[in-house]
């Protein structure tokens, strides 16, 4: 369990600086400090046991589902990769406190800083590859926010999102490779993936498995011919480029390649794809890094060569190339974070980093000058600093690839040539800031940097010299522990040495050498060479495809999308007409077996008006008037069919939805155009009609194909138990507010939410009221006929209390709330036209909603009584009472939910009326109180 | 008698009546009763998932009817689950808008409540007409929520939001009648066991009636092509409405799980599986066109819109997907995006707020004022919906990713990949200009106060907060994928204790005076 803390507690860590963000700067950093160190010294603790040949692991369950498991491993390779991180962690964080100005803030720094070290140490132990993969993604999440840390700067935020976008999918396509990895082992453990290497390089999905952990390992590490992001990146913090940028997250890539390569190397596809991108990127990396004016620039070129170089060696399948490439992560991380962290001391001081204002500086910052020049020489590959050991080793196994054939021997002298231009960049780097003449108008005086600031470098130096040295004591240990997690089976024998004896690879070095001073001689030559290229800035063409993207996506959407209703509600019938059909097609004969009704006179009739209305009122429709009528015919016929199909409560409810509608429907045409102009093409309206007609067959031949086949439904159970069990002989009541009740409850709910969203609506609206129909002719200016208003006061008792008597008769015969509600809202909104709404307002001032709402509260509360009885929600009961006067009657509880249905009717009708007509009237209350 | 079960749809209805009953009340006693209802809901909610998780199915009779005459309310794992995501969704909506959005216009409060109900009753029916009743709640409840505050972009995009809709109404009343005219009942497990034995001469009816319902599902679902009142009517909603209206869509998927598992499954021989080829070529072309939405938001809001069509791609491509992993897969994304997604729409509202004119446009504006908050929370919920690690979107999309197989791998993963991408471009893009590049000078907008920071940082939360439970939501996604992968069960539940041939006890006797 103590391993989990080598992760846990750098990720406590980063709410150590937030919460320690006003204890001054310096508490701060070293506060942020002891968590890391703590984790450091357990990786120690740990060290023996790994070297003695033990695996300390362990395990938790987190998502068994999907074989994700908080599972920690300690090899000899995650070892030596959580020696780097929480290292040259710690080393950063004292730099960073020196680097860092006032304006910045050190806690957002130090949090993002420790959250990254968290995510770089879960990959490298990992012991499952779902969760490499997370803290693979947090590592480019984490890295994103570093990059963008000084946001003010156009280049930090670019920077950033381009590094997020080329790691990220880079990241999605590791994803893909270890879910199919995961299919082929059957297990994400890493332990149990790393046994199976027969299994997965004989499985068909080989290929596309070594493709996508490449494709993830080459984006995070820069490699051609994805190593555009990673020179963006250094618009960072100067601590964060020597991390991330060269030490840790771009060795994160490689680190999956050392990883990976027990089960995935050795085939042919490995050996072309891999070498050839390194040996691209060694090459492109090194050629720029010679051109960059910037000091950061040739740095960064620099880390995208030697990235590299260690891609080539894991390509070469060879034991002691893999070596090689481990030894070489090790060497490279130390020089490169002295390096930058150099440059970012010239940065600091001078307040620029172009190289052809920088010069001579030695003069001014002597030990720096020192320094800087050790960590060169030990990137140029200099005897007796370790970058020559493991270029050494490099170039001697560039020698034993053969796999080209007859063109084998380009390798070795590729590498050398990257050998050279590496000698010439690093000459570069030192002679041409340190020495060189003396600096041009540098915005600062250049000085030494205070001595902690100095202090990181120093110990990486010495790690260099020390290696380089004594190889066999300082690294070859851990070297073997290292290589005993890459390599399977029978470790090579490694014997690190400073001499070998003339050889081969020495003569290279040596050509390397004196190559290089010759390179750096005829830079000259090379930038003139090269100045007839145009420059192609990677972050403006980045900034300018995406930009594209966004603007094509934009294009086509706003014209897909382009807010037509009618586009949209074509589309929506075309699917349903489509779908219907495919299933109508199954459907052997549309005939079924039920003989057809005779058709008598009246029946056909009927249905031809109906027919015409119904085409009337579309063909009319640009005359919104006479199309309403229409409609109002097809209304009218469609109740007449109920009728005559004896369904009387239907027809009489259809007649009162009828007129409530259309007079409604009038009330808003008032304020609209009374016609429509025609705006739809000859095409769009052929389009239109073929669709209608379609859908319209279709829709017929469903009922025609539904009607003609006999029956077995659930109403028998209704009629039968009807008056037993719901105390009605209007079985269409009792299903209403009986078996049906919830629906029934859910419907006057609607009807209520209705009238309140038409108040919602209506109520802060403000409309253009015409004061004249279209010809010009005012309105009438009698508002209010008398004989109308004197006949529908007259009516208002008389159809009141027809409502009250349709609505107690209801539960037994034609009737009902529903109905009952209608009639009454019927006649009211005929007071309401015939005498104006100022005038009904004033002697029935009733607020609609609380009806409306006490209706449905009404409904429900009757249900809720049958918990009372201990019965189910809108149990219903009845019984027989006698009363005096009356004598015997029966009461349900039915007729309350009924009393309820009624009410919500009256209300919301009502409401939706009253509010209609306010929009009309002069004194339009401003906004209601609510 | 357990009312509990019924108690998701009345406890919302009692409520909002409550409120509803008089429009002066005071703003205290909406917001207590509201806020008061929901929570109580969650906690109805949580004892419901309680009792679902011992595997059994349960119903509830309304009006003692029994199955399959009368309505009922089922609950089985899945309706639990959904009751439980939508209130505590609607918990924190429900906050947020306490500070000052429900004032905005009239009877918010009680229209939310409302809103509750119809989609608690979708979730818990068994009854297929009763299910068209709750769409209508919903769906006008949801129009009158879109339109508070009023606005012109309001009032146009929610003209096509409920012109649409209600012609999605008709459709689903016209596949209602073709199947109650052949299959002769409305009850679900009733219907699903006559389909079962049904003859061939009907077969195609019900197969065009089930893809009419499909139809219906996928509109209320959003998928492509018809998906179009989703993106403007999102984007215009006020925030909490907007981030309840996240589990809308879901609404639409959760009725194609449910009709789609039970009617059509296995049992139902011809018809069995008929909807996965249209959701799968749906779902994915869904996904690919919200990816390109993401890409073209113009503003943070309509960036949000796309991101749940984005998960509705994933979602219905998913739900095509055979076998329960991909059940169980989809179930636990479903879950995770409702609530980051909500939460999203919620701190768009909070930016916009913070930035004066320029909105939640995605262009140069001052800074915000609490820029560290609000761009934690962001990072966080857009990590969350593109399905980065370390939440719970990563470990949604990869259950997801591994449940298909062969040559659907093919199909889904680069799109579901490249979506992701898109996603993570957008929103670094978006992120970037809100919270990086900003003019010099003070930031001046308003505090998001308590009410607002609760709500917010609740629902984005989630993503983290899911992703450290994934391992026993995974487990009750995958119980319930068994359950409904298993419909003899649900229908044995329902249907044995009185078979349909079987003389009726009458549920409620006469009461004597």
């Amino acid at each position: 369990m103590t391993l989990l803390l080598i992760v846990l507690l750098p990720l406590v860590g980063s709410l150590v600086p937030i919460a320690s963000a006003r204890s001054g700067r310096t508490t701060c950093a070293w506060l942020t400090a002891i968590l890391p160190a703590i984790a450091l010294g357990i990786a120690a603790w740990y060290t023996p046991a790994v070297f003695g040949g033990q695996l300390p692991q362990v395990s938790l369950d987190w998502v068994p589902a999907l074989g994700l498991d908080i599972a920690f491993r300690l090899d000899g390779l995650s070892l030596l990769f959580v020696y780097l991180v929480l290292g040259i962690g710690l080393l950063i964080i004292l730099y960073a406190r020196y680097y860092l100005s006032e304006k910045d803030s050190m806690s957002r720094f130090y949090a993002y800083l420790m959250l990254f070290m968290t995510a770089m140490l879960g990959i490298v132990t990992a012991d499952n590859l779902l969760l490499m993969w997370f803290f693979w993604e947090l590592t480019s999440l984490s890295s994103f926010l570093l990059i963008g840390y000084w946001s003010h700067l156009s280049e930090a935020r670019k920077g950033a999102r381009m590094a997020l976008t080329v790691t990220g999918a880079g990241g999605l396509c590791l994803l893909a490779g270890i879910l199919l990895m995961g299919h082929v082992v059957g297990s994400y453990s890493l332990t149990t993936v790393l046994e199976h290497r027969e299994l997965i390089q004989q499985s068909s999905l080989y290929q596309p498995i070594l493709l996508l952990f490449l494709l993830g390992a080459f984006t995070k590490s820069a490699q051609f011919p994805f190593q555009f992001w990673l020179p963006h990146a250094m618009a960072a913090p100067t601590p964060v480029s020597a991390y991330l940028h060269s030490a840790t997250m771009v060795k994160a890539g490689v680190f999956l390649l050392a990883r990976m390569y027990p089960v995935l190397s050795g085939t042919d596809e490995w050996f072309y794809i891999v070498t050839l991108t390194g040996l691209a990127t060694l090459l492109y990396g090194a050629f720029f890094a010679l051109i960059k004016q910037d000091l950061k620039g040739v740095l960064a070129f620099s880390t995208i060569s030697h990235l590299g170089l260690i891609t080539l060696l894991f390509g070469f399948n060879s034991k002691l190339a893999a070596v090689a490439g481990v030894f070489h992560i090790i060497n490279h991380a130390t020089f490169k974070a002295s390096l930058f962290m150099a440059a970012g001391i010239v940065d600091h001081e001078c307040g620029t980093r172009d190289i052809r204002k920088l010069n001579g500086l030695w003069r001014y910052m002597p030990y720096t000058t020192v320094l800087a020049a050790v960590a060169s020489a030990s990137m140029a590959g200099v005897p007796l600093l370790n970058g020559f050991l493991s270029k050494e080793m490099f170039l001697a196994q560039s020698l034993e690839a053969q796999m080209l054939g007859g063109l084998s021997w380009m390798i070795p002298a590729l590498a050398t040539l990257g050998s050279v231009l590496s000698v010439a960049y690093s000459l570069r780097f030192i002679h041409d800031v340190f020495f060189n003449g003396e600096p041009r108008d540098l915005p600062k005086t250049p000085h030494e940097p205070p001595r902690y600031m100095r202090l990181p470098i120093e110990i990486l130096i010495l790690l260099c010299i020390m290696v380089g040295i004594l190889p066999g004591i300082m690294v070859e240990p851990i070297l073997r522990a290292a290589t005993a997690a890459v390599v399977p089976g029978q470790a090579p024998e490694i014997h690190l040495a400073l001499w070998h004896g003339f050889n081969l690879p020495l003569m290279m070095s040596a050509i390397a050498l004196s190559a290089g001073v010759l390179v750096y001689l005829l830079r000259n030559h090379i930038y003139r060479f090269h100045r007839q290229f145009r420059a192609v800035n990677a972050r403006q063409s980045f900034e300018f495809s995406v930009q594209r993207v966004v603007r094509s996506a934009q294009w086509g959407l706003d014209r897909f999308e382009n807010g037509s209703l009618q586009r949209y509600m074509f589309l929506l019938l075309l699917s349903a007409v489509i779908v219907a059909a495919f299933g109508l097609m199954d459907v052997p004969s549309m005939a079924g077996l039920k003989s057809l009704q005779p058709l008598d006179p009246v029946v056909v009739t009927g249905a031809g008006i109906l027919c015409l209305a119904g085409l009337g009122t579309v063909m009319l429709h640009r005359r919104r008037l006479l199309s309403l009528l229409f409609l109002s015919v097809v209304g009218m016929f469609v109740s007449l069919t109920f009728a005559r199909f004896s369904a009387p409560d239907l027809a009489l409810t259809q007649l009162a939805v009828e007129v409530v509608t259309i007079i409604l429907l009038m009330l808003a045409l008032f304020f609209l155009p009374q016609k429509t102009p025609k705006e739809s093409s000859g095409r769009r309206v052929s389009r239109d009609i073929l669709l209608s007609m379609i859908f319209g067959g279709v829709i017929a031949s469903l009922n025609y194909a539904v009607l003609t086949r006999p029956l077995q439904s659930i109403s028998t159970y209704f009629i039968e138990n009807s008056v037993p069990g719901g105390g009605g002989h209007n079985i269409v009541n009792v299903i209403l507010v009986d078996f049906r009740g919830f629906d029934t409850l859910g419907e006057i709910t609607v009807l209520g939410i209705a009238g309140i969203a038409i108040y919602k609506l209506l109520n802060r609206l403000r409309l253009f009221m015409p004061s004249s129909d279209m010809e010009g002719r005012p309105w009438s200016p009698d508002r209010y006929p008398v004989i109308l208003s004197s006949v529908s006061q007259t009516l208002l008792p008389l159809a009141l209390l027809v409502s009250v008597f349709i609505f107690l008769r209801g539960h037994n015969l034609p009737g009902g709330g529903f109905i009952a509600g209608l009639v009454a809202a019927v006649v009211i909104i005929l007071v309401y036209m015939s005498r104006g709404v100022e005038w009904t307002q004033r002697r029935m001032s009733f607020n609609y909603q609380p009806i409306a709402v006490t209706g449905v509260a009404i409904a429900a509360l009757t249900g809720l009584g049958s918990w009372v009885f201990n019965k189910p929600f809108l149990t219903s009961s009845f019984g027989h009472f006698d009363i005096p006067l009356i004598g015997d009657i029966e009461l349900a509880t039915a007729m309350m939910f009924d009393l309820g249905v009624y009410l919500t009717v009256v209300g919301s009708t009502l409401m939706i009326l009253a509010n209609l007509g306010k929009v009309t009237t002069p004194h339009r209350p401003s906004k209601e109180k609510q | 008698m357990d009312h509990l079960l019924v108690l998701p749809i009345v406890l919302p209805l009692v409520a909002g009546l409550a409120t509803l009953i008089r429009r002066e009340v005071g703003t205290r006693y909406k917001r207590s009763m509201s806020v008061g209802a929901t929570a109580l809901l969650v906690v109805v909610a949580a004892l419901l998932v309680y009792m679902a998780s011992d595997g059994t199915i349960r119903y509830y009779a309304l009006g003692g009817w029994q199955p399959p005459f009368g309505i009922i309310m089922v609950l089985d794992r899945l309706s639990a689950m959904m009751v439980l995501l939508t209130s505590v969704l609607a918990l924190f909506c429900c906050i947020y808008a306490c500070a000052g959005q429900d004032e905005e216009g009239s009877n918010f409060h009680g229209l939310f409540q409302l809103q509750l109900m119809g989609i608690n009753g979708a979730f818990m029916t068994g009854d297929l007409f009763n299910l068209f009743v709750f769409f209508e709640v919903l769906l006008i409840a949801s129009y009158a929520l879109l339109m508070h505050g009023g606005g012109k972009a309001r009032t146009q995009s929610g003209l096509h939001y409920v012109a649409l809709n209600l012609a999605g109404s008709s459709l689903f009343l016209i596949a209602l009648g073709v199947l109650y005219g052949t299959l002769g009942t409305l009850n679900m497990a009733d219907m699903a066991s006559r389909i079962a034995g049904l003859g061939t001469d009907r077969t195609g009816l019900v197969k065009s009636a089930g893809l009419l319902l499909l139809t219906v599902f996928t509109l209320k679902s959003a998928m492509l092509p018809l998906y179009f009142w989703l993106p403007r009517a999102y984007a215009a909603a006020p925030a909490a409405v907007a981030a309840l209206f996240a589990i809308m869509t879901k609404v639409g998927i959760y009725a194609i799980i449910r009709v789609f598992s039970l009617l059509f499954g296995d049992r139902s021989a011809s018809l069995a599986d008929m909807a996965a080829p249209w959701l799968w070529w749906g779902g994915l072309a869904t996904l690919a066109l919200a990816a390109i939405g993401c890409l073209s938001a113009r503003d943070m809001r309509t960036l949000v819109s796309y991101l749940i069509l984005v998960s509705v791609g994933t979602l219905l491509t998913a739900v095509s997907l055979p076998g329960n992993d991909s059940m169980a897969a989809l179930l636990y994304y479903m879950i995770q995006t409702t609530l980051v997604t909500g939460g999203l729409f919620l701190l768009a509202d909070i930016i916009d707020d913070q930035r004066g004119k320029a909105g939640a446009r995605i262009v140069k504006s001052r800074p915000l004022r609490q820029s560290s908050l609000l761009g934690g929370l962001f990072l966080v919920g857009m990590a969350g919906v593109a399905g980065l690690p370390p939440f719970s979107g990563a470990i949604g999309k990869a259950l997801i990713l591994q449940s298909a197989e062969g040559s659907d791998r093919l199909w889904l993963w680069p799109i579901l990949l490249i979506g992701g991408l898109c996603t993570i471009v957008a929103a670094s893009r978006a992120g970037s200009t809100f919270f990086w590049r900003s003019h010099e000078g003070e930031p001046s907008g308003p505090l998001m106060g308590k009410r607002r920071g609760l709500a917010t940082l609740a629902l984005i939360g989630a993503a983290p907060l899911l992703s450290i439970l994934a391992g026993p939501l995974t487990h009750y996604t995958q119980s319930t994928a068994q359950q409904l992968g298993n419909p003899s069960r649900y229908l044995d539940a329902i249907l044995t204790p009185t078979p349909i041939n079987q003389a009726m006890p009458t549920p409620a006797g006469e009461v004597s005076p």
